[in-house]
């Protein structure tokens, strides 16, 4: 029910007053209401759902947790681990 | 696709199993409070990827699960009259209210139907002047922005055909409800992402001090879930209760401002029935009076409807995380998704749904007898 899908923003436009935006996810392409993401521009990742921008998608800390692996890989933390 | 597939990499989520294993040196059970997570746990056997101490239960989270049958039996009286169009997320047409379910109401001929969006309810309506359009307004927080936004593009476009049956609900009171309960086995939360990207983290300081209960905000795929596990894991063998943000790639400490805002003018708290857990104080949010002329629940006043659950659903407990659906004696028996005797059983996210549809008949015997489905394949 909470479903959120990223989706990358293609092109914004206005209706009713309100934000509006074409959003490609993976090759499907939706209308979805950015009014609550003014800021985002074409070609940046946006958390959608049912039809509605909820955030927009940081891409710095999207690398995060892969950091985090690696930071694991090199504390040897995997050594000795359990089956 | 992108921030997704790379979070489902099968040897990045074992080398995170295997830190998990390594930081618990004692048994924690730790509670998973979205349903989405629920369904990504069970689908990709993150709790089976983990070592032993750990037990993930699964929380209250599915909004569908919990719309009180009074909601459920409210709607189908409405969805009934002829000069009704009835909207709805497509999960909620086949949750059983006391009398069958909205879906078999709509093959006796009643116009009800699936909207993606409560933005596609409100453009019906704008479409169809003749026809009273309601739309069924449930959900959690991050829900709340969508449903208002329709309410509110209602209200501004003067669409008086267009209302909201409102049952909304808030997870931090369901989340000090569990805590305070006497049989609450909750030592670690890991916290709905997607709430959190509306409402940011500062509603779970005071509930994290109080309780000295970690909650670690957290996303929903396979490594997002097992880092939260890591952190969760982490913090309780320090013997910390905090606040941590694993989903900062959607969730900023303040949320989103211009959709709290929106929430706040269209919304205030009241207290709300949970179904299979109880009344919760404060825990929902129904229309303020500035909105009644949208609001289905006063301009069709449905009587009480004396409503009746099946005796032999344990779904409340399911939900307060103290029984697992194989525990259940109508599990995958009369209970299945075709014919669901409790709410669980009806939206994927539901324990019991997610429970049948990936094969968790039993308990394994040991936790790493049965294979996982697998994960992408690419090297981490
Ligand atoms: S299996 Fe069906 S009857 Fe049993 S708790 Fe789940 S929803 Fe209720």
């Amino acid at each position: 029910m909470c479903l959120g899908i990223p989706g990358k923003v293609i092109d914004t436009y206005r209706e009713h007053d309100v934000l509006m935006g074409r959003v490609d996810f993976g090759g499907v392409v939706k209308r979805v209401c950015l009014e609550h993401v003014p800021e985002v521009r074409a070609g940046e990742y946006v958390l959608v759902h049912v039809g509605f921008a909820l955030s927009r998608i940081d891409e710095v800390e999207a690398a995060r947790v892969f950091a985090l692996l690696i930071e694991l890989n090199q504390l040897g933390e995997l050594e000795g681990a359990p089956p | 696709m992108r921030f997704l597939d790379e979070y489902r990499d099968g040897p990045a989520a074992r080398k995170l199993a295997a830190a998990v294993a390594r930081a618990a040196t004692r048994p924690w059970t730790i509670m998973e409070v979205c349903g989405g997570q629920t369904h990504t746990i069970v689908k990709y056997g993150i709790d089976r990827l983990l070592p032993p101490e750990i037990e993930l239960v699964h929380g209250p989270g599915c909004p569908v699960c919990v719309t009180a049958l009074e909601t459920i039996d409210r709607a189908h009286a409405i969805a009934s009259r002829p000069d009704v169009t009835f909207c709805s997320f497509g999960d909620m047409l086949r949750v059983p209210g006391s009398r069958g379910d909205l879906l078999q109401l709509k093959s006796r001929g009643a116009d009800v139907r699936v909207v993606y969006s409560p933005l596609d309810a409100v453009n019906l309506a704008a479409a169809h002047p003749d026809r009273k359009v309601v739309f069924f307004a449930i959900g959690f927080e991050t829900t709340a922005p969508p449903n208002a936004m329709a309410v509110w593009m209602a209200r501004k476009r003067n669409l008086r055909n267009f209302s909201a049956l409102v049952s909304h609900v808030l997870v931090p009171p369901m989340m000090t409800a569990l805590l305070e309960a006497p049989d609450n086995r909750v030592q670690g939360f890991l916290g709905a992402g997607h709430v959190c990207a509306v409402m940011g983290t500062s509603e779970y300081e005071p509930i994290a001090r109080r309780h000295r209960v970690p909650i670690v905000v957290t996303g929903f795929e396979p490594l997002d879930l097992l880092e939260g596990v890591l952190r969760t894991v982490r913090q309780l063998e320090a013997g910390e209760g905090a606040v941590e943000n694993q989903y900062a790639r959607a969730v900023r400490p303040e949320g989103n401002p211009a959709s709290r805002r929106l929430i706040e003018d269209v919304f205030e708290v009241c207290d709300r029935k949970w179904r299979g857990v109880g009344p919760i104080p404060a825990s929902g949010l129904r229309l303020r009076d500035e909105y009644r002329a949208h609001d289905a629940e006063r301009l069709f006043a449905v009587a009480d409807i004396e409503t009746s659950e099946p005796a032999v659903c344990i779904s409340g407990q399911v939900l307060k995380g103290l029984k697992k659906p194989h525990d259940c004696p109508a599990f995958g028996k009369e209970c299945t998704p075709q014919t669901p005797l409790g709410a669980t059983m009806v939206s994927s996210e539901g324990a019991c749904a997610a429970y049948h549809a990936y094969g968790r008949h039993h308990e394994p015997r040991t936790a790493r007898e049965l294979p996982l489905l697998p994960l992408a394949g690419a090297p981490a």
